[in-house]
């Protein structure tokens, strides 16, 4: 046990470390924050669908030779949220084929391009890192790591700043506009804040397990809770700890990142479920 | 002058006209029930009325002072809110979320507000309960706190009692009377049941191929509504 302490402490005093790990938390909170909307609302699949075109931006300006990408994938991903979120109940094709149809056209035009155009040696290994996130994390710049703490920052201050504006739209849409609460604009405003937190969690998990960040501790907090404020907070500390505990282990055993936090996270929801029994079996 | 009035309206959707020619008014603390068979356009016609889609034609009115975002709602459940993790007090408050603008939490009146529709619905003791724990009739009971938070002069109702049994059916319709006769709140409510329409309601309105407007003493007389209530029988 000491011995892993020590090792640990080694690997704290490097700055990539301690990056990842700050990053690593504050995406885990972001994504937690708004996974409960996107649960709730039955866009569950949402993460997986803009990561997706992230991932098919990433591939254009890759192959177009950008060298910064981001602004290119975040502006691509936010006008496909936007598009997604927007469709509602009333639109000929149905916000989960939509999600799935932009998803899978995204990967496989992505994927289409950089098989074509890339100048890369080790193609399967660059898509592969993009998909599952793989070691980008820890091969974060001080720049990029102040990026993410000023985005996160922003995310989580919209949240509590419009949360009781977000629950009103995410429990009942119709009523909400009807008494007068632009339902239009806080739409919106949740596909925006989407969109960043999913091109932001590519670096820490990769495009195919985003997912799990969104769905995973929304889901365990709701076995348990039964308000919407106690979900909401306890999915944001069920998600900081299993993406702390999954950060620590993949360092010290040296397991990929990303489903190292997603198995973390499997096993968070499994000991949950117990709970809500539990607790359930207690009441009833 | 009437709270809300509807001149030559025409409603559909995609284009295609649903009604057309609906003319009628609703002064303040009628209780009037809006009747038709399924597809006639009576949800259309309450969305319409709460802004939430443009009429084909024609123009919704308000007046006495009454704002668009005054006007209560008691929606059809969806799906979402069947297995939503809220308690009863989230969601009563989240009525007042109109009055707020762009302030982001509720303020001592507002709390005040939804403590006081929450115990004039019988549900003080259920505040911190789950909202999908609830029955039927106590959920909508919650939803009708809810849509008292966002009003006091006017509520719409879209079939209320929808999948109720007889019992909170009966409850629920003797609150909506209650809250138009003694709180003096106009109701408008879409509703399936013509027995409980013609027992509660003091104007009729009728929409299908024809439209009907006016008091339930002149629908009763209308050759119109007596063909339909035989038809009712027969059909039930």
């Amino acid at each position: 046990m000491a011995e892993l302490f020590d090792k640990l402490s080694l690997y704290l005093q490097y700055p990539f470390v301690r990056y990842a790990l700050i990053v690593g938390v504050l995406i885990a909170l972001c994504s937690s924050l708004l996974g409960v909307t996107l649960v709730l609302k039955r866009f569950s699949f949402i993460g997986d669908g803009l990561s997706h075109v992230a991932f098919g931006a990433m591939a254009v300006g890759a192959v177009v030779g950008l060298t910064n990408e981001m602004p290119l994938v975040l502006a691509v991903t936010v006008i496909s949220a936007v598009l997604l979120l927007r469709t509602g109940q009333n639109t000929r094709i149905k916000g989960d084929a939509a999600v799935a149809m932009i998803s899978v056209g995204a990967l496989a035009i992505g994927y289409l391009l950089m098989n074509l155009f890339s100048k890369s040696s080790n193609l399967s290994g660059d898509v592969c890192s993009t998909l599952f996130g793989s070691t980008s994390i820890l091969t974060l710049s001080q720049a990029e790591v102040w990026l993410c703490v000023a985005l996160s920052v922003l995310v989580a201050a919209v949240f509590v700043f419009f949360y009781n504006k977000i629950f009103s739209v995410t429990f009942d849409e119709a009523f909400a506009r009807a008494t007068g609460i632009r339902a239009g604009l806080y739409n919106l405003l949740i596909a925006i804040v989407t969109a960043v937190i999913i091109v932001l969690a590519m670096n820490l998990v990769g495009s195919l397990l985003i997912s799990a960040l969104v769905i995973f501790p929304a889901l365990s907090a709701m076995r348990v809770f039964k308000n919407f404020k106690a979900v909401t907070v306890c999915s944001a500390l069920f998600s900081v700890t299993c993406a702390l505990i999954g950060l620590l282990t993949a360092i010290l055993a040296g397991t990929p990142v990303g489903s190292t936090i997603v198995a973390v996270d499997i096993l968070g929801f499994l000991i949950f479920c117990l709970i809500g029994r539990v607790k359930g079996g207690i009441k009833a | 002058m009437a709270l809300l009035t509807c001149h030559d309206l025409a409603l559909g959707y995609e284009g295609q006209q649903i009604v057309q020619g609906l003319n009628f008014s609703v002064k303040a603390g009628d209780y009037l029930c809006i009747i038709g068979e399924n597809g006639s356009g009576k949800t259309t016609l309450m969305k319409t009325l709460l802004g939430l889609q443009a009429p084909l034609g024609g123009k919704v009115l308000t007046g006495d002072g009454l704002r668009h975002s005054e006007i209560g709602y008691l929606p059809q459940q969806t799906l979402v809110q069947r297995d939503f993790p809220a308690s009863v007090w989230e969601i009563v408050l989240s009525g007042c979320g109109g009055r707020t603008g762009l302030r982001p939490f509720y303020n001592k009146d507002e709390k005040a507000l939804a403590k006081r529709n929450i115990e004039k619905m019988g549900l003080a003791k259920l505040t911190r309960r789950c909202y999908r724990e609830l029955s039927g009739g106590q959920q909508q009971r919650v939803l009708l706190a809810r849509a008292l938070c966002a009003t006091r002069k006017m509520i719409l109702l879209d079939e209320p009692v929808a999948g109720l049994d007889p019992k909170a059916m009966n409850e629920l319709y003797e609150l909506i009377l209650s809250l138009n006769r003694e709180d003096g709140i106009t109701v408008v409510m879409i509703t399936h049941d013509i027995e409980a329409a013609l027992r509660c309601a003091d104007h009729i309105l009728h929409i299908g191929r024809e439209v009907f407007f006016g008091t339930k003493d002149e629908y009763l007389q209308s050759a119109f509504a007596q063909s339909f209530l035989k038809g009712g029988e027969g059909n039930g």
